[in-house]
């Protein structure tokens, strides 16, 4: 592979990871303040069909963006609804919410199927867009990619260098502290959920306006995605860095399976496609061996200077998830 | 569905199935169709002959199959999304079986006999993997199950496409498909196999005598509550959770044993046809009691048959079924919730 075509590789794994990014920066946000919300899958490809369904009937691309936006946010009012309000399970609605999100955009989405709509053109940058190496692979993306580069970083100094940022954390970790200070619990996990469903809504649009444009309903391909995001925000560690590393890290692959298949023609495309999803098991067995008991146990009982190996590689992976999530909060 | 569900609880239930469908009405408005047409045709298409019925259940069997095994893994606290790729597997193991036993001239009756337990087999093996990823690897069941889920679909594909495939013509339509008799007998003239219904039934009641009348399910739901006082009590947690697993994989594999034996007699790439994700819903829909289950799994299977008739009649999508499904459960839960807020003294604190 010339190192040309390595680069125009490399630029379209940035850019088709950007769906992912979104879904997993939103979902990152939104366990971050204690709600789960398991909807993701249903979530994407609903927003996906109806922003392509609104953006061929306008013609407008920004109101396609925005619908995406809209239906996400409204999906997560739902979960927050059900789960800080009415007190059900959030991982019961989170479930029926992706099936049922699924099933709807199947079905309302019948009349766009496979037609022609506008999708998002390359914008490069001036000047930077001439620099070596770096140009190509950043600076030549369209504005959704440019955004997604933004928010990472946004959503980590948001999450980790600011006042509400740290109110943030609380509310997911200690809601009945976070609440003595004077914070708003419950209304704080209403907002960061909707707009982290907001967040997860944008990755449709970002699929089906300009990574993988169209809407060509069950044939899409966007099916599987949205549990992908939701591994790798347990991956992430529920921070915006390491989470959009996953992303990268997982586009990536996908990029190398396709690339390596001519060169491996004994290993038949249908185990290239889903090694992904073995992958994310073994990523979530390294985030979270570490935590389990047996394994402590035994590296009790190893000599000291390989114990002390193994658990620096460990803590260096672990994650623990925010300690409230998924429970709603009571004021007694 | 707890023991003292009152009149008020009824009348819930009921008003959130009429919110069920006026919400699947007005998706059924915006999206340009004749909302009581499209009712009558799942009516019709799921009870209107005998053939109609006995293909509603048909589709009951392996769905009332996977949901017995999600009660046992429900029971435990254990969210076993992995189901599907339970059913995948046991359909998996059975088609290899039959394939094994095909040529060797034992008897037939034996032959299914074999395949069907090397289908719980397999279903129990896939879901022990998710339980010990989940005991011993700290991963999430929901997690680790769905991932499964991927690659037990891939496996089936690639033995469809590969070493299982139909000699020259491997395709999608599936693996050769099995002679006749190493088929579960179905009655003349239908699809429906009266062997597949006495699994169904006979896997059904194991369930509910093991919840309702065992010390081991009293022990399984003292561990879904409280796993740590459990622990404590002397309930050893870990072993009755990767039980609880296995069981539920074992009757996943089932499902798909059935669906290879009296359906569709070979392997086909969508092999679980859903059935797991949609006994999820069924589960939460009786609270995860089995009482009413097999009654709600009808239901939902009628509405699945029905829907068929959707895209050639009125060139609708059937996945107007998944809506409706998926908006009982949602409505019956907050129901729940609502309820559950208006018996509760209300004590306002501040905000």
């Amino acid at each position: 592979m010339s190192s040309e075509a390595l680069l125009i590789g490399l630029a379209g794994v940035l850019a088709a990871a950007a769906p992912i990014v979104f879904a997993t920066l939103g979902e990152t946000l939104t366990e971050r303040s204690g709600v789960i919300n398991l909807s993701v899958n249903g979530t994407i490809l609903l927003a996906a069909m109806a922003s392509f369904g609104v953006a061929v009937t306008t013609g407008s691309l920004l109101l396609g963006f925005l619908t995406g936006m809209l239906v996400g946010a409204v999906v997560a009012l739902v979960v927050a609804g059900f789960g800080i309000s009415l007190k059900q399970s959030q991982v019961a609605v989170g479930f029926v919410l992706t099936l049922m999100g699924r099933d709807l955009a199947y079905f309302l989405g019948n009349p766009f199927m496979g037609l022609s709509g506008p999708r998002l053109p390359a914008l490069a940058i001036p000047l930077l867009d001439g620099i070596p190496v770096l140009g190509p692979l950043f600076f030549r993306q369209d504005l959704l990619t440019y955004l997604s580069f933004v928010l990472i970083f946004a959503t980590w100094a948001w999450i980790f260098r600011t006042r509400p940022g740290l109110s943030l954390i609380s509310v997911g970790e200690r809601p009945a502290a976070a609440y003595v200070r004077g914070l708003r619990v419950n209304r704080m996990r209403y907002l960061y959920a909707m707009v982290g469903g907001a967040l997860v809504g944008l990755a449709g649009p970002a699929f089906s306006l300009s990574v993988k444009a169209g809407w060509k309903g069950t044939i899409s391909g966007l099916d599987g995605y949205g549990w992908i995001a939701l591994a790798i925000t347990i991956f992430g560690g529920w921070n915006p860095i390491r989470a959009a590393f996953g992303a990268y890290l997982f586009v990536f692959l996908q990029w190398l399976g396709l690339v390596l298949q001519p060169s491996l023609p004994g290993v038949p495309s249908q185990v290239l496609q889903v090694a992904p999803f073995p992958l994310m098991i073994l990523a979530l067995l390294l985030v979270n061996i570490g935590n389990t008991e047996w394994v402590e146990r035994t590296l009790a009982a190893l000599p000291d200077s390989t114990r002390l190996f193994i658990v620096r590689v460990l803590r260096s992976l672990r994650a623990s998830p925010p300690a409230a999530l998924g429970t709603p909060f009571e004021k007694e | 569905m707890r023991p003292g569900v009152g009149v008020s609880g009824v009348a819930l239930r009921l008003g959130a199935v009429l919110l069920a469908l006026l919400f699947t009405t007005g998706i059924l408005l915006v999206a340009g169709a004749p909302p009581l047409e499209a009712y009558r045709q799942i009516v019709v298409g799921s009870l209107g002959s005998v053939k109609k019925i006995t293909d509603v259940l048909v589709a009951w069997v392996p769905l009332v199959l996977a949901t017995s095994g999600l009660l046992v893994t429900f029971a435990a606290g254990l969210w076993n999304i992995g189901i599907e790729g339970q059913i995948t597997l046991g359909a998996i193991f059975t088609t290899g079986a039959l394939r094994l036993t095909m040529d060797s001239g034992l008897p037939p009756a034996v032959a299914i006999a074999a395949g069907l337990l090397a289908g719980i087999l397999g279903g129990a093996l896939w879901a022990l993997l998710a339980g010990l990823l989940k005991a011993y690897g700290g991963v999430n069941e929901i997690f680790g199950g769905l991932g499964l889920n991927f690659v037990a679909v891939a496996l089936s594909v690639w033995l469809i496409f590969g070493p299982w495939g139909r000699p020259g013509v491997a395709s999608m339509s599936g693996t050769e498909p099995f002679p006749d008799s190493l088929s579960l007998p179905a009655l003349a003239g239908l699809r429906l196999s009266p062997w597949a219904v006495l699994l169904a039934v006979g896997g059904f009641a194991l369930v509910f005598f093991l919840l309702q009348g065992t010390y081991f399910g009293l022990r399984l739901k003292a561990v879904g509550k409280n796993p740590r006082a459990a622990f404590v009590l002397g309930i050893p947690t870990v072993r009755y959770m990767l039980l609880a697993f296995v069981l539920c994989g074992g009757l996943g594999g089932a499902a798909g044993a059935v669906q290879v034996t009296a359906v569709y007699h070979r392997l086909i790439p969508a092999i679980s046809s859903g059935y797991g994700y949609l006994g999820l819903m069924v589960a939460m829909l009786v609270n995860y009691q089995p009482t009413w289950m097999p009654l709600v799994a009808f239901f939902f299977a009628a509405l699945n048959i029905g829907s068929i008739q959707l895209p050639i009649v009125l060139k609708l999508d059937s996945s107007l079924a998944g809506v409706l499904q998926g908006a009982l459960v949602l409505f019956v839960l907050g129901m729940e919730g609502v309820r559950r807020r208006l018996r509760r003294p209300r004590v306002r604190v501040g905000e």
